[in-house]
């Protein structure tokens, strides 16, 4: 062990932004839903999970192929082998197919923003609107058998084992930040793709922000979001608009999906992991409140590294099993409405 | 009849008579017949009915009577049945001296859990129970292994001391010699009833149980406790302060759950790190709207909804699917079960799922408003009655969300 | 003939001894039989209780299909598989003591309290004389104690804690798959030769206790051969993302990685260590290698490319090209399309065992199964000569050290074996300290 921790610090800070990402963007469509909608989105964590067999789905697409049996080899039965040519790489080559089965899960992101738009409206047309009106109880037990369907559906066809999507290969293995700033080799390193999927982040909940600051159905829907009913009254039709916010809340997280699929293998059940954590960060950062969202997301994904330091295990040991609970205890015992909440909201 | 209504104590001896006759009642199909696969009444099954009946029906008296929605009763389980078996393991299999402990070791956790989380209302109250919840699971099943055994679970070794053990002593749970795994099996023509001394046991504290919250549903704490829910700033205003009812509602739903989780561990000597972990605690919200939140009878047969299919859906494979269809033309068969499969066996959790779905959506006030709609058509009574009902019971106000 | 009218009749004739039955019902205590489920028609009922919901579903399915072989085998049906290799020829393919095999199904749901309550159903209502299957170590305890409560027989699918057959053991219970201590005396000779006897590890363990029995068996066992234990890391089982586990560990000065992980978890952690480059890297002069201990195919298979090259170990391979794993591999390959894994293996090879226990027993008397089984020596089971120690249940045969295939031909070569460990070296003295504090106690028939 070394005096200074100013690596390890900085190294944490980098696992925290990134795991902050994924918590982050969740919980932005979790906060959007539920600050137009009213509703309580128990599937949100499926649409997650959605969204990176969106990525398998296209890889499976792009590698599907057609069999040839090779008499000359055998596979494990002895008989003769089966093997497997995708129709990209004969459409387009060796090098260019090849190319574009590698690039699968970026490319995913062109295939995931409509399908997940469409879920999104699927769902909230058929389902999530007659439930406006009803208490958030029935709200929880109608998505939460939503979320189990949806992940049962995926299993069915997928199977319960992780299935490993990985990134291009232009980014694989790491960088060597500390060397950029000065410090040694081999102190500092990080994979690419999590420094992509941070930048995918932010580039996505700054669009979020954007499209709802300076468009003006952002701002309709903001004034919705705020007075529902005036807005109503004006004359504007909000219920449509708020339907098309519930399809871009979906394609966020499935977005949000989407990028993950390379940082850790999908698997049917990773929305349900989200869920309850993506629940504590938007509460954490007050209900109703987007940037309140951002900003929790991302503290607890910083405290949660820090927490799994071995320095501070060795003070505290389990700490880092529990952090987020105590964290969310803490913060909303000192802020009665999370960080940055509203009062009045989901507090009856 | 004990300080109840005519009505009431109707009711009550109603619930008492299904009780008593569940082993009867859930055993419908003879044994060779090929539906016997549906039939419930096997000691185990029957024995979590009551228990997570008693379970849903203390989380009822703090959801359904104040609105707080707690996602962390689980812990309370878990602290139940560690109790219990601490308790075999230091004194001897009695389950007495255990299950006093369950109570009120859950009590005091309650008390603790509550006195804090009532600090805040709503979904901040949801997310403090969950926080404490997943907090509990969490060490148990790591760092507080020493206590609960961790992942395998608390279980009874032989070299626990065990003090009043004697050598007569039965070596599994028993209440004062009767042992909870014994049972009588009676059979009658081509049907097979068991009649287990542990059901009977969990039967009769249900019972009682049930009776309590039919006291304090009628009670005046139990109509200070509705008026919370309907409007708790209002009642502030008149001067009352709620806290001190809110808190004893969660502790008393507390207890409830400790002493659930101590009856787990009184027909089963383990205490699983598991039921302490939010699935847990989400089960008991899911029995309690899925059955009739604010209703007597609801959260129990949610409770069993939901543990019947967890038990008896699990278990249907596409074996027993065959013998089912094989009277059809093969072709025919195939397609049924083909088309069946998704749902069975390993696909449980989609039925429950969609089940779930249909019910909310088609049944706003629970299976209990189903089972009053039916009621409604036999005897011809009108929707009138039914909405009253629901609406004395169970009034969701459309809230406003967006202010 | 159809079944239906068959049932339709037995259900009028029921309805029709119904009156005769009032008159005469008979009433079965507890203490009224010889022991508990005896099979009195001619069929015998099995239990295979393993997870088919939560993320070991798959491996479930795996267990699930192996066991259907084997009760298909026991009755005769298919070519036999392993029968036709099996040492003991004491099974005829006429079912168990002339009583067709049957079977039923639960689900463990890879939960202690709902792998019991699987069981329990199993055991009381379906009559089950025998609970067999199961995914991990602590649903493994759980049930094998309720088996010992309630009186029947458990063999013990996937468990690969020292627990299972140490402090945990149950004299009703069996364990025919291989624990943590055995991987690490059959791996660490091989790490030793493949990366120098001088080696710091840095070992990051799931914080339960299958994950700790393995930390300790692994790291005693490289440090026997000289190698040094830098720090060793316990993670929440919760866990998904171990980026923050791993950053730390190229700077500990460590050259070697050891994951105590399994499952979801493996896959995750090594999918991470492989991201963070560690693989690329060279420490203290050294390549930097990371270890998998335990593995399983279809874990390997949800890694992918990240095993490739990493060592670990398992039970049983579909690879091996003894008589009796070609037998296996053959039958299961013919039913189902795809290779066996090693969980599959286990839980075939139980269910024969206990048949052919039961069969040189003459009886399904637990008691009866347990003597029979105690002690017994036997080969052709696609592991060499094996014997079920009589003083902890614990299964003592070869240990295949593994490494993940560099060049994978089709999508079932994921796993290269790279050693077949003899048995000799993986023995161990049934007090020995990792499995010290625990008692068979009684074996008991539930009479």
């Amino acid at each position: 062990m070394r005096a200074s921790f100013m690596d390890a610090i900085i190294l944490q800070i980098l696992n925290g932004l990134d795991k902050g990402s994924a918590y982050a963007m969740i919980a932005l469509g979790l906060t959007l839903i539920f600050g137009t909608l009213g509703v309580v989105n128990f599937a949100h964590g499926a649409l997650f999970m959605l969204g990176a067999f969106c990525a398998v789905t296209l890889q499976r697409m792009l590698s599907l192929s057609y069999t040839i049996e090779d008499p000359t080899q055998k596979d494990f039965l002895g008989n003769p082998l089966k093997v497997d040519t995708p129709y990209i790489v004969s459409w387009f080559g060796d090098s260019a197919g090849n190319a574009i089965v590698n690039w699968s899960v970026p490319l995913a992101i062109l295939f995931a923003i409509p399908v997940m738009l469409l879920i999104g409206y699927v769902m909230e047309r058929g389902l999530i609107k007659h439930f406006y009106k009803r208490p958030h109880a029935d709200q929880i037990l109608v998505t939460f058998g939503l979320a189990i369907v949806i992940q049962e559906i995926v299993k069915y066809f997928y199977g319960a084992n992780p299935i490993p999507t990985p990134a291009p290969d232009m980014f694989r293995g790491s960088v060597d930040f500390g060397v950029m700033i000065g410090f040694a080799q081999n102190e500092i390193i990080y994979p690419y793709w999590r420094l992509v999927y941070f930048l995918f982040s932010a580039v996505i909940i700054g669009a979020v922000f954007a499209f709802l600051r300076f468009t003006t159905f952002g701002m309709v829907v903001r004034a919705g979001m705020a007075d529902r009913e005036t807005v109503g009254l004006l004359g504007i039709n909000i219920d449509k608009r708020f339907t098309i916010m519930f399809g871009i809340a979906a394609a966020v997280a499935g977005l949000a999906g989407v990028m993950y699929a390379p940082i850790n293998s999908p698997n049917y059940h990773m929305g349900m992991d989200f869920l309850v954590l993506s629940f504590v960060v938007v509460v954490v950062g007050g209900m109703g409140s987007l940037p309140g969202a951002v900003l929790a997301g991302f503290l607890l994904g910083i405290l949660e590294s820090f927490a799994s330091m071995n320095e501070v295990k060795s003070v505290i040991p389990g700490i880092d099993q529990i952090i987020i609970y105590l964290v969310a205890i803490i913060i909303l015992l000192t802020r009665p409405r999370g960080l940055m909440g509203r009062k009045g909201v989901m507090e009856e | 009849m004990l300080g109840l209504s005519k009505k009431d104590t109707t009711f009550l001896l109603i619930v008492i008579f299904l009780t008593l006759a569940t082993p009867i009642l859930l055993q419908p199909f003879p044994e060779n017949s090929a539906l016997a696969q549906f039939n419930a009444g096997y000691p185990d099954l029957m024995q979590r009915f009551a228990i997570y009946g008693i379970f849903a029906i203390g989380f009822n008296i703090l959801f359904g009577l104040t609105g707080y929605l707690s996602f962390g009763h689980a812990a309370f389980l878990g602290v139940g049945s560690y109790s219990v078996v601490w308790m075999y393991k230091l004194l001897s299999y009695n389950v007495l001296p255990g299950l006093i402990l369950a109570v009120i070791m859950s009590a005091l956790f309650a008390l603790l859990i509550g006195f804090i989380s009532l600090r805040r209302s709503g979904i901040y109250f949801s997310i403090l129970t969950l926080a404490f919840a997943q907090m509990s699971f969490n060490l148990a099943y790591s760092v507080l292994t020493p206590l609960t055994n961790g992942e395998t679970g608390l279980q009874v070794y032989t070299n626990d001391p065990q003090v009043l053990m004697g050598p007569g002593s039965p070596s599994s749970p028993h209440f004062f010699g009767i042992v909870m795994n014994e049972s009588a099996k009676v059979d009658i023509g081509g049907w097979q009833f068991t009649f287990s001394n542990g059901y009977y046991f969990c039967a009769i504290i249900a019972i009682i149980v049930f009776y309590l919250s039919l006291r304090i549903f009628r009670s005046p704490f139990g109509i200070m406790l509705r008026a919370i829910k309907t409007n708790q700033t209002r009642m502030s205003y008149t001067g009352l302060n709620s806290r001190p009812y809110t808190l004893a509602a969660f502790v008393i739903s507390g207890m409830y759950a400790g002493l659930a989780g101590g009856l787990l561990a009184s027909m089963d000597p383990l205490a699983g790190a598991e039921r302490m972990q939010w699935t847990a605690s989400g089960e008991v919200v899911l029995m309690t709207i899925l059955g009739g939140a604010g209703t007597l009878m609801g959260p129990v047969l949610g409770a069993g909804f939901i543990k019947y299919f967890e038990n008896i859906f699990s278990k249907i494979n596409d074996n027993i699917l065959h013998t089912w269809f094989s009277a059809l033309p093969d072709g025919l068969e195939d397609a049924l079960v083909f088309m069946l499969h998704p749902f069975i066996g390993k696909g449980w959790n989609l039925t429950l799922g969609l089940l779930f779905m249909l019910v909310v959506i088609f049944l706003p006030g629970g299976l209990i408003e189903g089972g009053n709609r039916i009621w409604g058509l036999i005897t011809g009574k009108g929707r009138k009655s039914k909405r009253a009902v629901k609406d004395n019971d169970h009034h969701p106000k459309p809230s406003a969300h967006v202010n | 003939m159809t079944k239906f009218q068959v049932n339709r009749r037995t259900l009028i004739k029921s309805g029709a001894a119904f009156g005769a039955g009032l008159a005469l019902p008979t009433i079965f205590t507890s203490s009224a039989r010889a022991y508990l489920n005896e099979p009195k028609g001619d069929t015998v009922t099995l239990g295979f209780n393993v997870p088919q919901t939560g993320p070991y579903a798959d491996e479930g399915l795996d267990e699930l299909r192996a066991q259907e072989l084997a009760v298909q085998h026991l009755n005769g049906e298919g070519d036999g598989g392993m029968l036709n290799t099996f040492s003991s020829k004491a099974l005829k393919g006429n079912g168990i003591l002339g009583k067709k095999v049957t079977f039923v199904s639960g689900d463990t749901q890879t939960k202690s309290d709902a792998a019991r309550a699987a069981a329990k159903s199993m055991i009381e209502k379906d009559g089950a004389v025998m609970i067999n299957g199961g995914s991990s170590s602590g649903v493994a305890v759980a049930v094998q104690g309720l088996c010992q409560e309630a009186g029947v027989i458990f063999m013990a699918g996937l468990t690969h804690s020292n627990d299972t057959t140490g402090k945990d053991k149950k004299r009703n219970g069996f364990r025919h798959f291989f624990n943590a201590y055995m991987s690490g005396e059959a791996l660490a000779p091989v790490l030793a030769k493949a990366y120098g006897a001088d080696r710091r590890a840095y070992h990051l363990t799931a914080d339960y206790t299958w994950g700790w029995t393995q930390q300790e068996s692994i790291a005693k066992a490289t440090e026997n051969l000289g190698w040094e234990t830098v720090n060793n890391v316990l993670t929440p089982l919760a866990a998904t993302d171990f980026s923050s586990y791993i950053a730390p560990v190229l700077n500990s000065g460590a050259d070697v990685l050891i994951l105590n992980h399994y499952g979801g978890n493996m896959v995750n952690s090594l999918t991470n260590a492989v991201q963070f480059g560690l693989r690329d890297k060279q420490v203290n002069g050294k390549q930097f290698e990371i270890i998998v201990p335990l593995y399983s195919e279809l874990m390997a298979a949800g890694a992918g490319a990240n095993v490739r090259g990493v060592y670990g170990s398992m039970n049983w391979n579909w690879q091996l090209q003894d008589e009796g794993s070609k037998a296996f591999v053959k039958s299961f390959g013919e039913k189902y399309g795809r290779p066996p894994s090693n969980s599959a293996h286990t839980c075939y090879v139980q269910t024969l065992l206990y048949a052919d226990a039961c069969e040189r027993a003459g009886t399904f008397d637990p008691c009866g199964v347990v003597e029979a089984l105690e002690g017994f020596e036997f080969d052709g089971m696609g592991n060499g000569p094996t014997l079920y120690r009589a003083d902890d249940h614990q299964c003592f045969k070869d240990v295949l050290v593994m490494k993940g295939t560099e060049n994978p031909t089709n999508e079932y070569d994921t796993l290269e074996i790279v050693e077949v460990t003899p048995r000799a070296q993986v023995e161990y003295a049934p007090d020995h300290p990792m499995f010290a504090g625990g008692d068979l106690g009684q074996c008991n028939s539930g009479a």
